[in-house]
């Protein structure tokens, strides 16, 4: 196959143009060239939906302080995020707000001029004890002035962005990543990124899932290339589902409701989280909401016809403080549920909503290989975001943690990569650079077999919403894996009708499938291996958290075949960077 | 199942010498089925080669603006039965170049609202805490820092369809939410920019970017105030 590929040279490669990507590039930028590669323009990643709020122990109304937050952060994760990290992060938080104020962030203010919080899931002072106010917030609409704002920076710092390019493969030359090549989408043409340094901030994938609150792009391509390239998939069991999607649209209401004041009603009118978290009750994290809320319908006291889905209510906070405090949703609730949230409750369900983990990383965004006996940095290789899994989230992710997470990991990424550019020389590509990727791509190009995208994506996210869900048997996955076993040899037989070269959605729509068929097959045989229950990870088959068997990371790999994901395990890193360490308890709220 | 009829502006410079319009039945297979919704149908069920852009579906990023009965909109925030119409004509957003079917050449709207420096400039040093900002200044962003950059209003207005260098309404509603932020200190640097032929002064108050944004924001007003400041400012 003759085709015609345009070489770059950069120091520093970011793939993915969300919030971890865009505050990476502005760093690196500032230090040495630099180019953006993303799937859709900048402004158009899916950090742009982020509702709620950006936890930081700031103690802007009350007393706070990072070593609360990193409690409840390691607690919150049912206790599987590495300590180290999870210190990083909630140290750095303060100063990382700081720096997006600086830029011009447009955070909602206190009487008193400073940035306003307020409470979150799981967010709590002295180490447990109440319901803390942590999360700053832009009203409800967080994600999209911090994309902006990323996005207006990183033009100023002079990076080079190439939009509407679609990776295809991993670069990698005798264990250095060294590049990526690329789709330009637009016109069909191909192009090799050739950098010292590649950091992956590529999203996450919850398209898998039937019911999920992900833009159309959250389809696990950074997860599939790195795989394909041997190297891990961490946690792959652990997505967290959002307790309050909108019930048949999956669209996010987010936690700031409840931050707010608003409340869960099952059919009888009863605010039942009560019961389930006498603490915290509806603020208690996300797992425990979404679990409780699956255990009310499931006994029968849903709301509806089929009684299937929950009331949130949050008129009784008055109009005027829903219009100023959550804009937003109240659009996305007329829109999408036809409910007037200031007057009438929204329908809500459960909801795939984030990958907890990602590809494994140490607390300075360089990706590991690894397993139990051990674990070394990959040369070149850099990840941060939502794929990325440093680790923080563990079992299961606090609300606003994640915007934290993708601004502090995703501004190291950028200092990281920029300072590993500066030190070493550009390693050669080899010879026959792209292949692989460029073989994918044409296979897909001419497909003219029989299966088309839309019945099997279909089947994809069908099965793993009913078997691969927020309850989880060992019968359901071993059956949910035979059907995508099925769908993985459909797409040897698949037909991409569309032939252009110029903005071929069908195309890369099977490209993006192809991805999603490997990433389910290792997210199942991930949760099907991890014979407990932890945090998001709810097995009716294994119901207690097993310690002595499990307080360890998952890592999947491919085999040699490139597509059969093998399980493997690596250790916590327990060990805090300056504070004792939290040992394991029982998780109550 | 109610059915509505779609007229699509079809082209494909791969194969096509003038671009076409080619009708589709879609199914409106749920109370508040979506444009987003219909177009997924016939992209998935009907016709593979239907190309359009999408990616947050709910909103907020821009991607899916199109023109709608004559009218822009995006498409994923828009309910196929309050168009009140069973035929439903789609064409691409109106003086952009069209790549392919709904797909428009937005590289130089990105650029225009790049150089009206959107972003915070300051002269004074900042402080080790976030710069004060009291509630009232802050709300003086609110209806400015919500735009997504969809394109909707700029490309329903007839003197950016005339005047190719014409910076356009989200350009200016984009450099209004700074310079009417309390924390900035750039109005130096942007107003020139501003106050250039190709500038403020070319737009004609019709009003068609209000009409078009779908978020409800008013850049018409935003270039009045920038006007005003204007006027009120030596050079």
């Amino acid at each position: 196959m003759s085709v015609k590929v345009e070489y770059h040279k950069f120091d520093v490669v970011v793939v993915g143009a969300g919030g971890a990507g865009l505050n990476a590039a502005q760093v690196a930028s500032q230090h040495v060239k630099t180019a953006v590669v993303s799937e859709v323009y900048p402004t158009r990643s899916h950090t742009i939906s982020a509702q709620g709020g950006i936890s930081a122990s700031l103690g802007n109304l009350e007393e706070d302080h990072w070593h609360w937050h990193m409690f409840d952060t390691v607690k919150g994760s049912d206790y599987l995020a590495d300590q180290d990290a999870a210190e990083y992060m909630t140290r750095r938080a303060p100063e990382m707000i700081i720096a997006l104020e600086h830029i011009g962030l447009p955070f909602s203010r206190t009487p008193d001029g400073k940035i306003a919080q307020r409470p979150f899931g799981g967010h709590t002072a002295e180490f447990g004890k109440r319901p803390v106010k942590r999360a700053c917030y832009a009203a409800d609409r967080t994600g999209h002035a911090m994309l902006q704002n990323l996005y207006e920076k990183s033009v100023e710092q002079g990076t080079h962005f190439y939009s509407e390019f679609y990776a295809l493969e991993l670069l990698v030359n005798n264990g250095t990543v060294n590049g990526v090549l690329c789709y330009d989408i637009q016109n069909g043409e191909f192009h090799i990124f050739h950098a010292k340094a590649i950091v992956f901030a590529t999203g996450g994938n919850c398209r898998i899932y039937q019911t999920n609150s992900n833009a159309h792009i959250n389809t696990g391509d950074g997860l599939a290339l790195a795989m394909r390239k041997g190297f891990s998939w961490s946690d792959a069991e652990f997505f967290q589902f959002h307790p309050t999607g909108i019930y048949g649209a999956g669209n996010l209401i987010t936690e700031g409701v409840r931050g707010e004041g608003g409340i869960l009603l099952n059919k009888d009118g009863e605010r039942f989280m009560e019961r389930y978290a006498p603490t915290i009750k509806d603020l208690a994290p996300r797992d425990i909401v979404s679990r409780s809320m699956m255990k009310e319908i499931l006994d029968g006291r849903g709301v509806g016809p089929k009684a299937d889905h929950i009331l949130l209510k949050i008129d009784h906070i008055g109009i005027e403080a829903i219009l100023e405090k959550l804009p937003g949703i109240h659009e996305l609730s007329l829109v999408f549920a036809g409910a007037d949230c200031t007057k009438e409750p929204i329908p809500v369900v459960p909801t795939a909503h984030y990958q907890n983990g990602g590809i494994p990383t140490g607390y300075l965004t360089q990706v590991i290989k690894g397993n139990m006996d051990g674990e070394e940095y990959v040369p070149g290789f850099f990840a941060a975001g939502e794929c990325a899994s440093a680790s923080v989230h563990g079992a299961n992710r606090l609300g606003t943690n994640s915007l934290l997470d993708l601004v502090v990991f995703g501004r190291t990424a950028g200092e990281q990569a920029a300072k590993f550019a500066q030190e070493n020389p550009f390693v050669e590509l080899v010879e026959d650079a792209g292949k692989e990727g460029l073989a994918t791509l044409n296979k897909f190009a001419n497909a003219n077999g029989t299966n088309t995208f839309g019945p099997v994506w279909e089947e994809l996210t069908r099965i793993m919403q009913t078997n691969v869900g927020v309850f989880r048997t060992e019968e359901l996955m071993v059956e949910a894996l035979e059907v995508l076993d099925k769908l993985e040899a459909k797409m040897d037989d698949f037909r991409v009708v569309d032939k252009s070269s110029v903005y071929n959605l069908d195309l890369i729509e099977a490209l993006e499938l192809n991805n999603m068929i490997l990433v389910a097959k290792a997210a199942t045989k991930a949760a099907l291996a991890r014979k407990e229950s932890r945090g998001g990870h709810y097995r009716d088959d294994y119901p207690d958290r097993d310690d002595a068997n499990f307080l360890k990371h998952t890592e999947v790999y491919l085999e040699e075949d490139g597509k059969t994901p093998r399980v493997d395990y690596r250790k916590v890193r327990m060990q805090p960077l300056t504070v004792e360490p939290f040992p394991p308890k029982a998780r109550v709220y | 199942m109610k059915k509505v009829t779609f007229e699509i502006f079809r082209y494909d410079p791969d194969k096509d010498k003038e671009a076409y319009y080619k009708t589709y039945d879609v199914e409106l297979r749920r109370p508040g089925y979506l444009m987003l919704d219909a177009l997924n149908q016939i992209k998935w069920e009907l016709d593979p080669t239907l190309t359009y852009r999408r990616s947050c579906r709910e909103g907020v990023c821009g991607s899916d603006g199109i023109n709608v009965n004559g009218v822009n909109m995006l498409s994923c925030m828009t309910k196929v039965e309050d168009l009140g119409s069973d035929h439903i004509v789609i064409q691409p957003l109106p003086g952009m170049n069209v790549m392919r079917d709904l797909v428009v050449d937005v590289d130089d709207f990105f650029t225009k609202f790049i150089t009206v420096k959107p972003y915070l400039i300051r002269k004074s040093p900042n402080p080790d805490k976030e710069i004060y900002q009291s509630p009232e200044d802050r709300k003086k962003l609110d209806g400015l820092y919500e735009c997504i950059a969809c394109g909707c209003c700029s490309s329903s207005c007839p003197s950016y369809w005339a005047d190719k260098k014409y910076l356009g309404p989200n350009a200016f509603l984009r450099a209004w939410r700074y310079l009417a932020d309390s924390r900035d200190e750039g109005a130096e640097e942007r107003l020139p920019i501003l106050n250039d032929k190709h500038g403020v002064w070319r737009c004609h108050t019709i009003y068609n970017c209000v009409e078009a944004c779908p978020k409800e924001l008013n850049p018409t007003e935003a270039i009045m105030n920038i006007r005003k400041m204007l006027l009120d400012t030596e050079f």
